[in-house]
Order: structure tokens, then C-alpha cells, then sequence
């Protein structure tokens, strides 16, 4: 372990630590020690080490730039095992006891990557030079990628599954404010106060913002009193109030729109692991009245030649770890910079006992209150200079300054060696606007500055503080304060007028805006400017893409990959649009950004997807009677959510053994299905039956009370789009059924054409699918079954017909049992409230055993419909396929409208040769053929063949002792008794076409 | 202007002066007062169309209208998957024929655009799934197109990061394979068309946004644009996501509805995905770009919008279903996300097709799956426009087949339901 060498004086820099709680962490298989409180990056730095990982595309070794969400550059792999996290920024990583990181994209190691081979060819690998080659020979293309693919990449996904839980949170207030800066604190004071529910988020641990770490805040005085104290006295208040809630280490990363607003909680990144039943993260679904951005500015590097090496970082980044984590970055800090900014950054440093190396400023008359003090404590200032390289062997050591000429467009003079072993850089400070652009804010360019601000929006937001361009303080608490008042207000409630918080107004010097930073040579030609640390884009990349006619910001970014980095650009997106503007003789404001979209920074799998993970992905439906399948070692199939027993094997048997016995039953004896799963749809209304007349293809209006029918719905092209079996139980009340799968769809269906097109019908539909649990009786004993239990109806086939319903007591249960069949026999859908489910089933299997009484799955309920030629909608059907295509011209009305009707006289439509349904015999009885096999009339030696449809549906018939099979044959009806091909990948099946129905094709056996 | 060369010679050449020899890779003219052809929209279709009609059919007196930069619609927000498994004859010989252009794309146009043929797998999860993918697949192979059928044991060597578990909600039980299938790199194809198309005399004009279609009795002459009028007796309309707006200046009504789609990025990571994984049960297509980062297709928001963003809900439900099939994704990041809108026909299948006004001609309706047809699409539109006659590729593909019903329902090829 080895001991905090650039740890500041505790008296100096006492900063925001807890020095009295040491805690061990492991950096590259070495142990190091840093504090409560500290970041991975400040707990790195107060150890001295600066190299933590290595760029992208060059594998240029790299240091910490940042000291927030904005870090490039020290992506680090977090954890082992399975709660390994890639591209995790040290800068936002708390530390933890125990904490293990390791660089990433480097090897062997970070100290020395073989992969910096890159950057010594990075001559011929200018922006886009992958589109240039590579190209030859044509075929080795998948060779080349093959080594980018390794090359590429930065961390390493875990290999095992998330051992963590995520939760997800929706709520509702009245105001929110992103960021807890002293913009974001006085708002949500100012609403809160009113009387608002107000929700205040922060993306880092601690709320405060500026006022934890940058030189204008830290030492500064809030209404008379130090600055912290005044934060700490408002989140006191704040945090008492039931009516805020407080959200630290909540990034706000989606703004939709109506103020719909996504954050995400890092509940326990923090420590090691979660607490047993803790979130890893919540994602929070917010839906505010007003918003109130308070999301602060991001500091811009400068772009001079070797500005990437470790060691150089940003000015208040480098000021925030000196008085934020007592930290030194160095211990001869050079300041580079074009604004009045670092200055106070600079005299932080200084005063909290940090080595300035001297302060190079870009502007020729540097003036004012921060140059004065530097120059006081005895600090060089470098008027009018810039640096024109760095130098080291791989943390920056030194740094060359010559004088800039007097437009900036080059330097002059003797060049001048400064030694350092850090470099403070400062480009001023960009406005974090991203949420407000995704909010579809509109930007407007400040020349003067150098910067895009708010301009006009349409969402219910505010902006306040320095996102908003407010650089003081004072500035900051007054814009906060205003537009959290003005929030509550505009959300109904009364704000007290009372006076914002006051700080002292500072007003700076203007900056100088240089995009880029001359040195001696060319640019491009000998050093790099960078622009984009993470995706190594120079400034020459971008004059390059120019040339070469990506102009359009968004050919620029995507040309050189400026800003596609897992920073997304926050550093370095202004500089790539200034450098644009300046190489096309354009304004900036002119040129444009690109899309900010979500999210502002990046957001786990995890945390999206919540817990509709494993055995939560989809709900799990089952009957009433699913515990009775289980018991009797159903294997189930999804149908839908449905779990549907598929067969029910004895010992030893297999899906067929199963299937010809149950199949077999169900035409001797009798068979049992659960048909709980249909779809149930009850319409009522006075127009119900027109409605109906409507939907269906077939006519409704005069179906008897206690009648059923079958009916095809079709879409409006005419093609078969759900069926099921309806009966009215009174003038104005149907019980409609669906297929199993096309229940919601059909549902959805009735709801649309009832509201959006025929809203002058009197007709409401709700589901009561769940509502009724269903079983099938269906064997030449049904109603000798049905009698025995008993059920208080006349069975006689004269009383009870075909397609008719009667309300009974099926073995005491009060129940609706419908006379229909899906199997061609005698058949009883019986239907009871689902709480009787098992009950009826285990009477009526109690009853049926004399019978014989065999349970049926999904498998043999398709052989048995399939016997009789009956289609399932979806499988024998696709879409394509008209009732008339199935041979089922008889229930297509002719005399009235229906939806698709008009469609079914298209001329293709109308055509006599399509698809039409037909039954396959294979020539051997015991071939069953594949379902999906495709039919052809000539069999070639190879393909293309020309096919002509498709097999439907396939079984062996253990009735038939053969197998059956349905099919769509284009002009099937034609070729009905001619000899097909059923061409497979290893064998050819011939096939007769015959007629779709291959047991008592006269219907005899249904009415037993 | 003959374009430079792209070699690796010619990088060797130009490094010696610091890259400051490269050439524009295309001009940026200002529009004549009336060309042969008009191609209103400069995507990946349109720069396609316009490279054809010069290179195949001689008329290079043509220009590339787009309202904004190229590529910018939905050849720059696609999850960039290249496939020819259709179902129906008349899509697998379109989709076919552009994948056969694919495979010498870079080499045609001397611009890498790095298609990789890394194999697209469709998983099955049911038994329905199953069903319907042995019919794809006899279909597909008997039309002469690579295609098999994997087995979950297959599926689980070729893809090891795959949750194959048969104890997840919805386990795989098996999967179809093309392995001619893969990626490209989406705006290589639009700069890389644009930049042929241009060497061989075509004036690509970017931020012209056209606001009229003028017409003189039942014929087009010309369009009206923010820089003017520009005349032309041909027009073909290639703009996905605003076709509706487009035919609708001409006095048509196109049978489209337009959606957003959604697609997002993860943070790049080692590689450990090799092959196309797509999904319709379990809602989910990925891939991993040779950046490193997955690229993820979610779902279509069910509103009608022509605003390229979609709504979070989709995004979660994607996350979602990524994560049941590969749980090592839960710890990593959402990078970037976005939307493009999309042109859906009743049946799935694209328009491209003359209309009932002379001279308008209109490549649309492409739904959710554009970016594979992209080279064939142009090939075939081309030919229409050139010839004022569909090529028997697209014959079916016609306008009039909402007129007489003989749809092309590809409902079940697209990845995304509609």
C-alpha cells in the first residue's frame, strides 16, 4: 500500500473527504488508499497516478481530463466477476472498500499497449481512411474487420448474468429541477416554499454542484453566511419538507415530450454490493407540471498541439480535486487558458498549497481582478502566449509557449520550455443544454462567448444559472430562484415574493476564442490538435472532412466519429462546430449542432429493462384447471402467454404414443380438453347484432336467442383475420369466442371500428376471457357423460341441437354449456365462472371414468380438427387467405356489407386460381409430411423450382392409420387428384391432392 | 471530373502531404435550370437510383434533391442488416438481387462499405415460430437463396453469449440462418453512391428541399424547390418517411402510414457478438458494429408522427427482451438513442412504381426494413424510370396492386411487426 503522495494539506484543502475513513482499492493489480468520499479519479490523483487508460482509435496513452460526467478519457473496468462494469468513468466512480479497476483497450498492459502501433502509422490513418481501403482483394474484407473488431471496442462485457435487481419508479410532480447547483437549490426552495411537490435531482452524491468544487463557489457567501452552510441549511429545509423529494445520484438523461422525463438512480453503485433486496438502480418515470433545468456548464478544453498527454486536464476539473478531494493534480501546475476562469482556479490551487508553474493566457491584455490577484502571489502570467506542444514520456513534463501573432493565427518569437507536471486548461465554459434540446429547445449562438444557449422552447421548462449563461454566482441564486417561483406558480400555486438568495456579482473579462491553438508547424503536420480525446478526432480530421465535402455537421461527426464517443461529445462537440465554421468562412450559429438525443449520459441495460427480465419477461397465463395438468404431467407449449397442455404421456410414452391415444378416445369413448384459453368477448348493446352483421362475413341479425354460430372476421382486404363461435344469449347480448393468440387483437379490432367508425352503434365490448374457465367434452359418450354429472337441461338432441346454448348445473355448477364441436363429434363446450373450474373437471373426470374419459392436449385437438378439415386460423391461414380460398363460400353473405367485402371483388382477389385450401396424401401412409414443406407440380434436380403453396398443417392420423395433411395450393380445387412434389433438403415427397376432409364428411357424427 | 482512386496506395501518396490533396468525394453544383431526371430525396435509394440511371442506363443528366444532408433519413438510423430470407417469390427475387449487388458493392463503387457477411439468425420460440420457419426456409432455398435451419445446439455454438436455457420464458427452440446475411456500414452506402453517381455526371444538390410538384395537364415538368424551380419531365420520389407529403403535393394518396421507429447503441465493448441475432417473439434484433458498440432495433410507437423521436417506453421494452436472451447485457450501457420514420404498406412490401401522373414515379413504403434493398431498389428504379417500365424484379411491386388485391404480405419477414 502505498502512501497518498499528492494528498493536499488537510488544513488547506480540507475538502469534502472523510480523512478519518481510509479505504483500500486495487488499480491495476496494485493497492492504493484514498478516503470516504472520494471519487476513483481524486483517489487516483492524490496518489499520483495520472495514466489510466488509452484512447480509442491510437492507443494513445491517457489521464483524467474531468472530474464529472463529462471525462473522456479515464474509462476504467469496475468490479470482477459478474458485477464487472465496462467503460465506467473513474470521475463519477465513488469509491468503495475493496473497489477493483483495471484500464481497458489496452495490452499487456496500460503502461505499455502494443496497440500504440497505431499511433505511430497514424499518418496514413487519417479520419475515414477505412472507407479508402480494404477493399482488396474483395474477399479478404471479413479479415481486415476481423482485426479492426479486436483493435476496437473499449471495456469487456461481464460473461456471466446480472446478479443484480433493478426497479422502476413512475411519479408525478408539481416542479422539477435537474441539478442541485445553487440555481437548482434556490428553485426548488422558491418552490417548495409555494407549496409545490417538488422533485430535486442531482447526478452527483453530494448536492451542491459548484458550490462543493469550483473556485466561485467554494469560500464563497450566500446571504451573509459561508456558502456550504447556506446548501446544507437548504437541503435541510428541503429535506424536512414531505412534499420534496430528494434525489442524489440521479441522473435526469430523457426529456420526452408533454414533460415526460426519465432519471436514473444509482441506488447502490456506491458500495461494493446491494443490500439484500436493494436496487442497483431505479429508473424513475416522471411526469412533471413545469421543469426547471438547472443542469450548470461544462468546461471546454483548448486545442493546441499534444494537448491529450496525462497530466493535462481541465482548469476547474484540477481546481475541483485540490479543494473538493484535497487532492494536487500536480505539484507545478500550469494554467493555459482563454478566460478569467482558470485564474480563480489557478489561485485555488496556489492558496490551498499547490505549485503554479505560471499562468499562459491567450489574450494579449489580460486585465482584471483575478489576473491582479495571480500576479499579487507572485505567478507569472503569460500574456498573449500560447502553448505550441507538450512534452513527456508520457505524463506531460514540460510545456513550449511562444507569443501568438495578434490575429491568433500563429505564434512568433523564441519558444519558451516550462516545466510542469500538470497543465490546467480552460476554453471557457459550454452551457450543459442537452436536456433542453431533447426537450426540443432551440438553441441560439452567442458570438461573443463562443457558446450555444436557450433560446425558445414550447415544453413547460425553465432554464436558470450558468446552463442558462449566468456565470456569478449571485446571478445563478437570482435565475433559480425566479424560475422556481415562477414553476409553482405556473403550476397553480402562490409564491411568497421574497428576496433570492444573494452572493456577490463577479463579472469576468471576455474571453478570446481561438478554436484552435497555432503552434510552430502546420497543422497536422508534426503533434495533434485533439478535439475528441476518446475517438482520437484532430482538428486536421476535421479541416480533412471539409476537403473532402462532409460539411454538414452531421457528415462531420459521422465522417470522423466526432462526438460518437461514450461522452458523446461533451467536451469537445463546440470546438469540432467552431473548427467547421472557421474552415467554411461560416458562423457557428450558422453550421448548426447535431441532435442532442437521449441520454445525456449513458444508461444500463438493466436499469431500462427493469424486472421484465427471466422468468418476469411476460406474464405466465394459465386456467383455472392448470394444476390438475401439472399433477397429471402435461407437457405444456406456449400459446401466447398461455401455457396449454400440448399432450398428456403415461410412462414411457412419446408426443405421438400420446397424441394417437388421445386422439383415439376422442372418436370412441371420450376425450377432455381445457378450451379455457379461447378468447371470450362479451358485446351488449341494442346494435349489437348489427354490429356483428358487420364484423362477421355471415349474417347475424337473425340468429335465435340460445343459438350459436360460426364466423370469419376479415380484414379490410378481405383476408381471414380471426374466427371463432358466437351465441346469443339475448336480443341485445352476445357471447363472442377467438382464437386463443388473437384475443387482444380482436378485442382491439371491435373497439376501433365501434369508436372510430360506427359510433352511432350502441355496442360495448369487454373481455371475459379470464372470467370463464372451459371444458371441452367431445366422444360418442359426451352426453351420457354430461347426464351422469347431471345438469338440469333437456340433453335430447331435439331439444339441445347443434349450435344451441343451455344454461345448467353442471354437476351443481352453475353453467352456460354450448353444443358445438372442433373435433366433428358429439361435443359439450361447457363454460363456468373460473372459480368452478377444477371443480367441474374433476367431476366430470370423476364421472368419465367408466367411459374411459381421456384428457386431450393442443397436439391432438389439431389432428382431430385437422381430420375434419377444420382450419385454425394462423396456421392455416397467413393473412393471404380469403374464406373463399378455404372452400367456405357459404359463409361469405352475398346479400349484405361486412368489412373486407368489397376488397373480395378485387380482380385479384376474385381471381379463380389463387391459393386455395385442399387435404395431401402422401403416397406412403406412414410419411408424414413436414408442416411448411413447400408443394411444387415439377420436381428439378436443383433450385429455383417454382412452388405453389405450402403444407398447412401435418399429422399422423392414428383414426386413419395414415397420415393427413392440409395445404395451400394455388388452383387447389383444380387439382384435385393430381400427383404434387414435396421437395425437401435431403429427400422429395409425392403427394395426392384431395379433397380437405378425411372423416364423416357429412357431419354425421356430431349429433352422436 | 473523374474522382481520385481510393487505394491504399493513394493513402501511402497522400500521407506524404498530410492529407491535403483529397478531393471533395462529390461536388456541390448549383441545380441547372432542368435536368432529365429528378430524384427527390438523397438517401441511400435515391443516390442508388441516381448512380444507376448514369451507370446502367446512360442518363447522367440527372439531379439528387435533398431537403437536408445525405443519408440523414433513414439510411443513417437503420440497424444496417442485409438479408434476402423473404417469404414470397416476388420479395426474395428483389431482395436477392440486391444482396448479389451487395456482395461487390465496394469493389462497384470504390468506397468501402464494409458489408460483412456475418450470418443473421431468426430465432424460434414456439412451436408456431417453428412452423413458420421451416416454410421460410423450404420457400427461400427453393428459390436458389442460401438458407437452413439450426437447432437450439446449433444456434448456442454460433452464438455462446445466447441464453438457450429451455427454462427462460420464451426458450429458443431452434433458428433459420442465412449466412450470406449480415452489415454494412449505413452512410458508407450513401457516400459511396453519391460519390459514383457524381463522378458519372450527376449534380447532387444537399439542402434543396422540394415544396411543389408542377404539373401541366396529367404530366410532371418539373419541381418547385427552396431554390427555385427546377425542371425535369421525370421525377422519381425516393424520400422515406415523408413519401405521403411528397405524393400528396402532386395530388395523391399513397396507401402509407408513417411511424417512428426506434434503434440504439450500446457504449462499444470488446467484441462478443459475431452474428445478426433477430427475434420476433421475443422483440429484439442486434448486432455488433466493428466499433464495438450493439446495435439494437426496438419496436415501432404505434402513433403516426413525421418527428424523427420516439417515446421511452419502446426502449424499455426492448432493453427488456435484449436482456432475456443475453443476461450478460444487463450491466452494460445505452450509448445513444434514436428514431427514424418509417413508410408502412398495408402488406409490408414497398411501392416502386410510375403513377397515374406522367412522369411521377415513386420508390416508398419500404416499412421497417429499407436498408438491405438499398443497391437493388436503386438497380430496379432506375430501370423504371429509365425505361418507363417496371423491371420484372419490381413488376409486382406496383401501385396498382392496392387496386386489385395481389398484395405481397410480408408481414411475417419484416423483423419489426407492423
Amino acid at each position: 500500500m502505498s502512501e497518498q503522495s499528492h494528498r493536499l494539506d488537510a488544513a488547506a484543502a480540507p475538502g469534502r473527504i472523510d480523512r478519518g475513513h481510509p479505504l483500500r482499492f486495487v488499480f491495476n493489480g496494485r493497492g492504493y488508499e484514498g478516503f470516504a468520499g472520494d471519487t476513483l479519479a481524486s483517489a487516483l490523483i492524490a496518489n499520483g497516478v495520472h495514466l489510466v487508460g488509452r484512447s480509442f482509435k491510437y492507443h494513445r496513452p491517457r489521464g483524467i481530463v474531468g472530474s464529472g460526467s463529462e471525462e473522456p478519457n479515464a474509462l476504467v473496468q469496475l468490479r470482477t466477476g459478474e458485477r464487472t462494469e465496462p467503460n465506467v468513468r473513474a470521475t463519477q466512480a465513488e469509491l468503495f472498500d475493496g473497489l477493483i479497476a483495471s484500464s481497458q483497450n489496452c495490452w499487456p498492459s496500460v503502461g505499455f499497449d502494443l496497440g500504440a502501433i497505431n499511433d505511430m502509422a497514424s499518418r496514413i490513418l487519417p479520419a475515414g481512411f477505412y472507407y479508402k481501403t480494404f477493399m482488396w482483394p474483395p474477399s479478404a474484407w471479413m479479415f481486415y474487420e476481423g482485426l479492426i473488431r479486436r483493435a476496437a471496442g473499449l471495456g469487456r462485457a461481464p460473461d456471466d448474468p446480472d446478479p443484480d435487481r433493478y426497479e422502476k419508479r413512475f411519479a408525478h410532480c408539481d416542479v422539477l429541477v435537474v441539478g442541485a447547483g445553487p440555481a437548482g437549490l434556490a428553485a426548488a426552495l422558491a418552490a417548495a416554499r409555494a407549496g409545490a411537490r417538488v422533485v430535486l435531482c442531482d447526478e452527483q452524491a453530494e448536492m451542491g454542484g459548484q458550490l462543493l468544487a469550483h473556485p466561485r463557489g467554494v469560500g464563497a457567501v450566500i446571504d451573509g453566511r459561508p456558502a456550504l452552510d447556506w446548501a446544507s441549511a437548504a437541503l435541510g429545509e428541503l429535506a424536512s419538507n414531505k412534499d420534496v423529494t430528494l434525489l442524489p445520484r440521479t441522473t435526469c438523461f430523457g426529456y420526452y415530450d408533454h414533460n415526460a422525463l426519465a432519471l436514473a438512480e444509482r441506488v447502490a453503485d456506491h458500495v461494493a454490493k446491494p443490500r439484500q433486496f436493494q436496487p442497483r438502480q431505479r429508473l424513475w418515470k416522471l411526469r412533471a407540471r413545469r421543469v426547471v433545468l438547472a443542469t450548470g456548464a461544462i468546461e471546454r478544453p483548448l486545442v493546441f498541439r499534444d494537448n491529450d498527454r496525462p497530466g493535462i486536464m481541465l482548469a476547474g476539473s484540477a481546481a475541483a480535486y485540490g479543494m473538493r478531494y484535497g487532492a494536487a493534480v500536480g505539484r507545478r501546475v500550469l494554467v493555459f487558458t482563454n478566460n478569467d476562469s482558470a485564474y480563480r482556479a489557478a489561485l485555488a490551487l496556489f492558496d490551498a498549497g499547490v505549485g503554479i508553474a505560471g499562468i499562459v493566457d491567450l489574450r494579449p491584455a489580460a486585465s482584471g481582478k483575478p489576473v491582479e490577484d495571480a500576479r499579487a502571489r507572485g505567478i507569472e502570467v503569460l500574456a498573449g502566449w500560447a502553448l505550441t506542444a507538450t512534452d513527456g514520456p508520457s505524463k506531460v513534463r514540460a510545456a513550449l509557449a511562444m507569443q501568438l501573432d495578434e490575429a491568433g493565427a500563429g505564434v512568433q518569437g523564441p519558444i519558451r520550455r516550462i516545466e510542469c507536471d500538470a497543465i490546467a486548461m480552460s476554453g471557457g465554459w459550454n452551457p450543459a443544454v442537452h436536456l433542453y434540446s431533447q426537450a426540443r429547445g432551440k438553441l441560439r449562438y452567442d458570438g461573443a462567448q463562443g457558446i450555444f444557449l436557450p433560446g425558445r422552447t414550447e415544453q413547460a421548462l425553465a432554464v436558470a444559472g450558468s446552463c442558462n449563461g449566468a456565470w456569478s454566482l449571485g446571478a445563478c441564486l437570482a435565475e433559480g430562484a425566479a424560475a422556481g417561483a415562477a414553476a409553482a406558480e405556473a403550476a397553480g400555486f402562490t409564491a411568497a415574493s421574497a428576496p433570492a438568495p444573494a452572493a456577490a456579482e463577479e463579472n469576468d473579462s471576455p474571453a478570446r476564442l481561438l478554436w484552435v491553438v497555432p503552434s510552430d508547424r502546420p497543422l497536422g503536420e508534426g503533434g495533434k490538435h485533439f478535439v475528441d480525446f476518446q475517438n482520437d478526432v484532430t482538428a486536421a480530421d476535421i479541416g480533412l472532412a471539409v476537403r473532402e465535402g462532409y460539411k454538414s455537421v452531421e457528415h462531420l461527426k459521422r465522417y470522423t466519429t466526432s462526438g460518437m464517443g461514450t461522452d458523446q461529445g461533451k467536451l469537445g462537440n463546440v470546438h469540432a462546430l467552431g473548427i467547421l465554421a472557421e474552415v467554411t468562412a461560416a458562423e457557428p450559429g450558422a453550421v448548426g449542432t447535431t441532435t442532442f438525443r437521449p441520454p445525456y449520459t449513458p444508461v444500463g441495460f438493466g436499469t431500462l429493462a427493469g424486472r421484465d427480465v427471466g422468468a418476469l419477461a411476460d406474464p405466465v397465463r394459465t386456467t383455472a384447471m392448470h394444476g390438475w395438468h401439472v399433477a397429471a404431467g402435461a407437457v405444456f407449449e406456449d400459446v401466447g402467454q398461455w401455457k396449454r397442455p400440448h399432450y398428456y404421456p403415461r410412462p414411457g410414452e412419446s408426443l405421438h404414443d400420446a397424441v394417437n391415444r388421445e386422439v383415439k378416445a376422442a372418436r370412441t369413448g371420450v376425450g377432455i380438453l381445457d378450451a379455457s384459453t379461447l378468447g371470450k368477448i362479451d358485446i351488449q348493446g341494442p346494435d349489437a347484432a348489427e354490429f356483428l352483421n358487420r364484423i362477421y362475413t355471415n349474417a347475424w341479425t337473425k340468429l335465435e336467442i340460445g343459438r350459436a354460430r360460426y364466423g370469419f372476421m376479415c380484414r379490410e382486404d378481405g383476408m381471414v383475420f380471426d374466427d371463432g363461435v358466437t351465441t346469443r344469449l339475448a336480443a341485445g347480448h352476445f357471447h363472442m369466442t377467438t382464437t386463443t393468440g388473437g384475443a387482444a387483437r380482436v378485442l382491439s379490432w371491435l373497439e376501433e371500428w365501434a369508436q372510430t367508425e360506427w359510433p352511432e352503434l350502441r355496442v360495448y365490448m369487454t373481455s371475459v376471457t379470464e372470467q370463464w374457465a372451459v371444458a371441452a367434452i367431445a366422444g360418442p359418450h359426451a352426453r351420457a357423460l354430461l347426464a351422469k354429472v347431471g345438469t338440469g337441461i333437456d340433453l335430447d338432441a331435439k331439444a339441445f341441437p347443434f349450435m344451441a346454448m343451455r344454461e345448467g348445473n353442471v354437476a351443481g355448477i352453475p353453467a352456460r354449456v354450448f353444443r358445438i364441436s372442433f373435433t366433428g363429434e358429439l361435443s359439450y363446450e361447457i363454460n363456468v365462472p373460473a372459480r368452478y373450474g377444477m371443480a367441474l373437471w374433476q367431476a366430470l373426470m370423476a364421472a368419465g371414468a367408466e367411459f374411459g374419459i381421456t384428457p386431450y392436449g393442443t397436439e391432438a385437438m389439431h389432428v382431430l380438427r385437422a381430420e375434419k378439415g377444420f382450419v385454425i386460423v394462423g396456421q392455416d391461414t397467413d393473412g393471404t387467405v380469403t374464406p373463399i380460398d378455404l372452400g367456405m363460400d357459404w359463409i361469405v353473405s352475398k346479400a349484405k356489407d361486412f368489412i373486407g367485402k368489397r376488397s373480395l371483388s378485387r380482380a385479384d382477389t376474385a381471381r379463380g386460381d389463387r391459393k386455395q385450401l385442399v387435404g395431401l396424401l402422401t403416397d406412403d401412409p406412414r410419411v408424414v409430411l413436414p408442416e411448411g414443406g413447400q408443394i411444387v407440380a415439377e420436381l428439378k434436380p436443383e433450385p429455383p423450382m417454382a412452388m405453389l403453396g405450402h403444407v398447412t398443417s401435418s399429422y399422423f392420423s392414428a383414426n386413419l392409420d395414415r397420415s393427413i395433411a392440409l395445404a395451400l395450393v394455388r388452383n387447389g380445387r383444380q387439382r384435385i387428384g393430381a400427383a404434387l412434389h414435396v421437395p425437401l433438403a435431403d429427400r422429395n415427397i409425392r403427394v395426392k391432392v384431395v379433397e380437405p376432409k378425411f372423416i364423416d364428411p357429412e357431419g354425421r357424427r356430431q349429433d352422436g | 471530373m473523374p474522382a481520385a482512386r481510393y487505394s491504399i496506395f493513394s493513402l501511402l501518396r497522400n500521407a506524404a502531404t498530410y492529407h491535403r490533396e483529397w478531393q471533395a468525394a462529390w461536388r456541390s453544383p448549383d441545380p441547372k435550370p432542368a435536368y432529365d431526371v429528378i430524384i427527390v430525396g438523397g438517401g441511400g435509394h435515391g443516390l442508388a437510383t441516381a448512380y444507376y440511371l448514369a451507370k446502367e442506363h446512360r442518363i447522367s443528366n440527372v439531379a439528387v434533391l435533398e431537403k437536408g444532408w445525405l443519408g440523414g433519413g433513414n439510411t443513417g438510423r437503420n440497424t444496417t442488416i442485409v438479408r434476402s430470407n423473404y417469404l414470397w417469390d416476388e420479395s426474395a427475387h428483389l431482395y436477392e438481387h440486391s444482396l448479389k449487388l451487395w456482395e461487390s458493392l465496394s469493389q462497384e463503387l470504390n468506397f468501402n462499405v464494409m458489408f460483412s457477411p456475418r450470418g443473421v439468425l431468426n430465432l424460434a420460440h414456439n412451436l408456431h415460430d417453428l412452423r413458420e420457419l421451416q416454410r421460410r426456409v423450404n420457400a427461400i432455398r427453393l428459390n436458389g437463396i442460401d438458407s437452413e435451419i439450426l437447432t437450439t445446439a446449433q444456434v448456442k455454438a454460433m452464438v455462446p453469449i445466447l441464453n438457450c436455457s429451455p427454462n427462460i420464458r420464451y426458450p429458443v427452440l431452434g433458428a433459420s440462418l442465412q449466412r450470406r446475411g449480415g452489415v454494412a456500414r449505413h452512410d458508407a452506402v450513401a457516400w459511396g453512391f453519391a460519390r459514383g453517381a457524381d463522378a458519372l455526371g450527376v449534380d447532387i444538390i444537399q439542402n434543396c428541399e422540394v415544396t411543389g410538384i408542377r404539373r401541366e395537364g396529367d404530366r410532371v415538368v418539373g419541381v418547385e424547390t427552396t431554390r427555385g424551380f427546377i425542371g425535369a419531365a421525370k421525377i422519381g420520389c425516393v424520400a422515406a418517411g415523408h413519401s405521403s407529403v411528397l405524393a400528396s403535393m402532386a395530388g395523391l394518396r399513397l396507401p402509407i402510414e408513417s411511424h417512428p421507429l426506434q434503434a440504439l447503441v450500446s457504449e462499444p465493448i470488446k467484441p462478443i457478438l459475431h452474428t445478426v441475432v433477430m427475434s420476433a417473439a421475443v422483440h429484439v434484433y442486434v448486432s455488433q458494429s466493428d466499433k464495438g458498440e450493439l446495435v439494437i432495433g426496438a419496436g415501432i410507437d404505434a402513433f403516426n408522427s413525421y418527428a424523427q423521436r420516439g417515446s421511452l417506453p419502446i426502449i424499455e421494452e426492448i432493453m427488456a427482451s435484449a436482456c432475456v436472451l443475453f443476461p450478460m447485457f444487463s450491466r452494460l450501457k445505452m450509448l445513444r438513442s434514436w428514431a427514424g420514420i418509417v413508410d408502412v404498406c398495408p402488406d409490408a412490401s414497398p411501392i416502386i412504381s410510375g403513377t397515374p401522373v406522367k412522369g411521377l414515379y415513386f420508390n416508398c413504403g419500404w416499412g421497417t426494413g429499407g436498408f438491405k434493398a438499398t443497391p437493388g431498389s436503386g438497380w430496379v428504379f432506375a430501370h423504371t424510370l429509365a425505361q418507363d417500365r417496371p423491371h420484372p424484379l419490381n413488376a409486382a411491386f406496383s401501385l396498382e396492386r392496392f387496386t386489385s388485391g395481389a398484395l405481397i404480405d410480408e408481414h411475417g419477414a419484416a423483423a419489426v411487426a407492423h
